[in-house]
């Protein structure tokens, strides 16, 4: 290409030409990265309020199985006849609250919203490699939600087999009613959202590889587009495998094939399908869903090593380590699908390799628990909201990974196996860890986002409740889940053995609601302060990325001049010998030359004469 | 927007080198859901001695392939061309291939009432022979896609779009359209060790 003469006229074709704006192009079909990040964020906040109260809708469930509130029955009509909600409803609301937490939150509303204002801004680039691509990524996400939401309004229910869709729930539809239509709506919109994933994630990946500014080098990169970038190769990798499963299902449901089905009678008839395995959807299912896991919590990782390294004012604690034990976390991801699966009657061997390579993750988690903790340690600490949260993001993400190490064990597994073990388990390593890490991303970027910022003390308000509140409602599920208390049950009042833990049941549910009422807090303070925030200056954190050499204000293309180059990592705070405690990576080394170390120069032999000369002369001394 | 920096030549070539970059992490994508569909056909036919595909592919899978290669060799021939501004071949080879991709498209269909009349159906208790429709189905839908590419580019060409243009269109389509003929033999050769 690189012979090829562009014309004058190819220019106007350009994405970045100078078009008039109207309404629908700046803020519905932008392809602008800072908009289509702010419409992944606000449009994850509506998805994660509304997957939040189906989770109250069945704590209350839960905590009360034996009273009536009528309420409810004015809400939900025939699926709380009573004033009581429905069992079948019941496993709607499981699944769904599942489904949107893990794939719209989580997946979407965190790598969308970050990776699409993050990459260009701290890359120094204009915008994405494909505009295009990620605005379809973004209304190919947006349409996948409100078809979710539309099986609300379905006759027979949402589909209720589990965030995990299992066959055969999953793929008879007469199964129970969340078979029928519900389920078809969910595949829809689960294919919609993997081809808004796949366009997103391969956008980022390219974006990163060939768009970066003079000086950028990989090793000068910020810890968050390392963790976004291996996101995306993740979820490239994953995801088209999941399109090859949810094919066959709908085969399977649809045309009448037999992938999955075998030896089925549904009310009294038996079903013609015979030879399929249901096992060979959870192989196909869990190679998407475990990488899945770590595309949740990569990102989350990325912000915080970024906050915790600005807030602590000091270089994160091993830089290289982190980013190899974010690879590490990459390539074990890939090899462990079958911890899931120990109970299907796996060859114990096979068993013991997966048991095997799951453990081994502990190491690059570990040592990025222990490297935060590092950075932490008697560093300038800025108790912000954003530092808070990503504080709270390693607490969980340490206690929820210690329980990983018990289910992980295939001896341990097959009695927590569908316990409330598990679900204590990944409810704080990745739900709470990644929502933390995805809030304190909001907190810290918020300037950046709106050019305002947040009020502190709502978000201090906001912090507590829901740190408080999360562990208060999973930490009690570990010792349910040991004693055996299976998960998506309906009601515990039947088993002699659980009734002591009906107690503990409404514990948690006032838990959940005092937390989910702490949310309040943080939608009155996202919403109001675009309007009503302190207005921001450009950089308010003190922080040396990229990102905070734009204007507040923000114009298509970022930079209103030349791009800035890059001269050194993103990690200088409190550099001994400089006047202030952060140095920009737009800052040269000869503006620097009070605290230039030897090792800065990676071996450049003419700048280090250059500073031994400057040394000598200002009788500085290493 | 008022500034020279943004969409200077280089800026316009470091972003079409990202996108062509695209092209091909998207084509990993693709690879990684038939892979993922082999994986599912090793596994399935693992578990039983009644499964696997019991049968002899047709000739007609001879001449599909046949067919295919020789659509990657005119797609080629009209990249060469239009690199060389030779408009006029360049279209001619281009219709040649989506010709040829057409006539792929209806040998492939051909094949499966061969299968059907052998009475290797879709529905089938024994899953692996209905994976011979999935994985001859899902690449028919990518060549239907490819298709559309071939047409844009044969609509750009007719328009007279800018040579850089025509020429990166060209680019992206003639990858696009080699991956999907390696991906084809691919599926063949998978399903040849598997008869």
């Amino acid at each position: 290409m690189s012979s090829t003469v562009i014309s004058h006229d190819a220019m106007h074709h350009d994405d970045h030409g100078h078009h008039h704006e109207t309404f629908l192009t700046k803020y519905v079909f932008s392809q602008d990265h800072k908009m289509i990040a702010k419409q992944f964020l606000i449009t994850g906040i509506i998805m994660a309020v509304f997957a939040m109260l189906l989770s109250i809708l069945f704590r209350i469930q839960l905590a009360w199985p034996d009273k009536d509130f009528p309420i409810l029955e004015v809400f939900l009509g025939k699926w709380a006849e009573g004033g009581r909600i429905k069992p079948d409803f019941f496993l709607s609301l499981v699944t769904i609250h599942g489904t949107m937490m893990v794939f719209f939150v989580l997946t979407a509303g965190l790598s969308g919203t970050f990776s699409n204002l993050l990459i260009p801004y701290q890359l120094g680039a204009r915008d994405m490699a494909s505009p295009l691509m990620n605005m379809l990524s973004y209304w190919f996400f947006f349409t996948a939600c409100v078809i979710m939401i539309a099986s609300f309004f379905v006759e027979s229910g949402p589909a209720s087999a589990g965030w995990t869709i299992y066959p055969p729930l999953s793929s008879v539809p007469t199964a129970i009613p969340g078979s029928g239509l519900g389920m078809t709506l969910w595949l829809a919109s689960m294919v919609l959202f993997i081809a808004s994933q796949v366009l997103g994630g391969v956008n980022y990946i390219s974006t990163i590889l060939n768009m970066r500014t003079k000086g950028m080098d990989l090793w000068r990169m910020p810890l968050t587009i390392w963790a976004f970038f291996l996101t995306a190769i993740v979820g490239l990798l994953s995801f088209p495998v999941l399109v090859s499963a949810v094919v066959l299902l709908i085969f399977d449901r649809s045309a009448g094939t037999s992938f999955y089905l075998s030896d089925l009678v549904v009310q009294g008839e038996i079903l013609p399908n015979e030879g399929g395995s249901p096992i060979l959807f959870q192989h196909l299912f869990w190679f998407l869903g475990h990488p899945e896991v770590y595309i949740v919590v990569m990102p989350a990782m990325g912000i915080t090593s970024e906050v915790i390294s600005t807030n602590s004012r000091k270089p994160i604690f091993g830089y290289h380590a982190m980013v190899y034990s974010l690879v590490g976390i990459t390539v074990l991801s890939f090899i462990v699908w079958g911890h899931h699966m120990f109970v299907t009657g796996m060859n114990p061997f096979l068993g013991g390799v997966f048991m095997i390579t799951t453990l081994i993750i502990a190491v690059p988690s570990a040592v990025k628990a222990f490297n935060y903790t590092a950075t932490l340690w008697r560093g300038n600490i800025r108790f912000t909201p954003a530092m808070l949260f990503a504080i709270g993001m390693v607490s969980f993400f340490i206690s929820g990974g210690v329980t990983g190490l018990f289910v992980g064990n295939a001896a341990l597994d097959i009695h927590l196996h569908d316990t409330y073990f598990v679900v204590a388990h990944f409810h704080l390593v990745m739900g709470s860890a990644s929502i933390f890490g995805m809030l304190c991303g909001v907190y810290h970027w918020y300037p950046k986002l709106f050019g305002r910022m947040m009020n502190t003390k709502l978000g201090y308000l906001h912090f507590w409740l829901t740190f408080l509140g999360a562990y208060l409602v999973f930490f009690p599920m570990h010792f349910m889940g040991v004693d055996g208390v299976p998960r998506r049950y309906y009601a515990f009042t039947e088993f002699p053995f659980m009734e002591k833990w009906v107690s503990v049941n409404l514990l948690i549910t006032w838990a959940a609601i005092v937390a989910a009422l702490g949310q309040v807090a943080f939608l009155v303070n996202f919403f109001g302060s675009i309007w009503k925030g302190k207005k921001a200056v450009q950089n308010p954190w003190g922080a040396n990325t990229l990102e905070w050499t734009t204007p507040v204000e923000h114009i298509h293309g970022n930079w209103p001049g030349e791009i800035p180059t890059v001269y050194r990592w993103p990690y200088d705070y409190s550099k001994p010998g400089h006047d202030e405690d952060f140095i920009p990576q737009t800052v040269p080394f000869s503006q620097t030359m009070s605290s230039n170390q030897m090792h800065d120069f990676e071996g450049d032999e003419e700048a280090m004469r250059i500073q031994e000369e400057w040394n000598k002369e200002n009788n500085r001394v290493e | 927007m008022e500034n020279n920096a943004i969409g200077s030549i280089e800026e316009e070539q470091r972003v079409r080198k990202a996108k062509k970059f695209n092209l091909w992490l998207g084509m990993i994508g693709m690879f990684m859901m038939f892979a993922a569909f082999s994986s599912g056909f090793i596994v399935y036919t693992a578990s039983g001695v009644d499964k696997g595909l019991k049968t002899i592919l047709p000739q007609t899978f001879m001449y599909s392939t046949a067919v295919l290669i020789l659509s990657s060799l005119t797609m080629h021939l009209a990249f060469k061309a239009a690199k060389n501004s030779a408009l006029t071949k360049q279209k001619l080879f281009l219709l040649l291939t989506i010709a040829l991709g057409i006539a792929f498209l209806f040998l492939q269909v051909h094949a499966w009432g061969l299968f059907f009349a052998q009475g290797i159906t879709f529905i089938n208790n024994n899953a692996s022979q209905s994976f011979l429709y999935v994985f001859t189905g899902m690449h028919l839908l990518h060549i239907v896609a490819g298709l559309l590419v071939l047409l844009r580019c044969l609509i750009g060409a007719m328009r007279g779009i800018p040579q850089s243009n025509n020429i990166f269109r060209m680019d992206l389509a003639a990858i696009f359209w080699h991956f999907l003929d390696l991906l084809w033999i691919y599926i063949y050769v998978f399903l040849l060790l598997n008869q």
